[in-house]
């Protein structure tokens, strides 16, 4: 019986076929958009830069949900407040830099 | 953690049930440890892309990202990386089933596909250079050669890192330590795999549009 159990949940806690499948066919259509998006010139300027933006970050989502099992992750969630640590502060680096040297007068 | 209050048969015991998650064990903390390792991989990626977004402009006259980058080439290694993330995935299920030699058989072929993405990855280095496109020639192309580098490095790495751990399959099987060492290739897999995406979308598909 724990035998059972534990091949049961352990089953659970690392995805299927399925979903495995599922994340991979998300991130081709996820990667198609995009390429589609600047092979035919579709948008410009800053509606571009978001739609490809959120596809990325749509795909990243989907990495970490069907292939790094983060949806899985028992409580405490140390390994998701991890992630939001490390993200904010990659926010801050690269946002923050963008945005100083918009006032760059030396760079132009 | 769990057995340090019992003796050598409780031991055993602990071993069998490893199953069980009321405590963590040492494999999930290792687990767990080098997933705050990936962490400080995304500082410092970040700080990489933030340094390209910030030179991308700064051509020194040369070329520009639009006259450098074929996005044939690209798109054939992105889906390339993208499918190693798949088979990766695979590989941890044929573990969890006990299936030893279809987790090698994936593993291998999800080796073949980085080093494919690798192959093409120096050729376009390669090809960039032989049209003067130097990692000297200007503040974009150093930051560039620095970000697409660094990530292929990783994937090298982990290409090593993969055969090293198909040949401790072969001699030791599914064990409780071959598992975490399967499940931790397999994170920094999917995780340069998420790093690709961005170099693609920021670098790539930005850079020609």
């Amino acid at each position: 019986m724990a035998g059972f159990e534990s091949d049961h949940r352990s089953e659970e806690a690392h995805g299927s076929v399925r979903s495995y499948t599922l994340g991979f066919v998300f991130s081709i259509v996820l990667t198609v958009i995009p390429i589609a998006i600047v092979r035919n010139d579709w948008l410009e300027g800053t509606a571009n830069a978001v739609m490809l933006m959120g596809a990325a970050v749509l795909q990243l989502i989907v990495q970490l949900l069907f292939f790094m099992h983060l949806r899985e992750e028992k409580s405490p969630r140390y390994n998701l407040l991890s992630l939001i640590f490390g993200l904010v502060i990659l926010l801050v680096v690269v946002a923050g830099s963008m945005w100083i040297m918009m006032f760059n007068q030396v760079a132009g | 953690m769990a057995s340090n209050h019992s003796a050598e048969p409780a031991l055993h015991a602990g071993i069998s049930q490893e199953e069980h998650h009321d405590h963590p064990n040492l494999e999930e903390m290792r687990t767990f440890g080098f997933w705050i390792y990936l962490m400080t991989d995304v500082l410092i990626f970040g700080t990489f892309f933030a340094a390209y977004i910030v030179l991308r402009g700064n051509t020194n006259g040369g070329p520009g990202p639009a006259e450098l980058f074929e996005l044939n080439g690209i798109i054939v290694s992105t889906f390339l990386l993208l499918a190693s993330s798949y088979t990766c995935g695979l590989a941890v299920l044929a573990m969890n089933k006990g299936k030893k030699q279809a987790l090698m058989v994936w593993l291998a072929l999800t080796a073949i596909l980085g080093a494919a993405f690798i192959g093409l990855e120096i050729t376009e280095f390669t090809h960039l250079v032989q049209e003067g496109a130097t990692m000297g020639t200007s503040a974009f192309l150093s930051a560039f050669y620095t970000l697409v580098g660094t990530h292929g490095l990783h994937v090298c790495i982990g290409l090593i890192w993969m055969v090293a751990v198909i040949l401790q399959l072969a001699s030791k099987g599914i064990t409780p330590v071959m598992k975490r060492k399967v499940q931790t290739i397999s994170l920094f897999w999917h995780f340069l795999d998420v790093v690709w995406i961005f170099v693609f979308t920021v670098v790539y598909l930005m850079g020609v549009s």
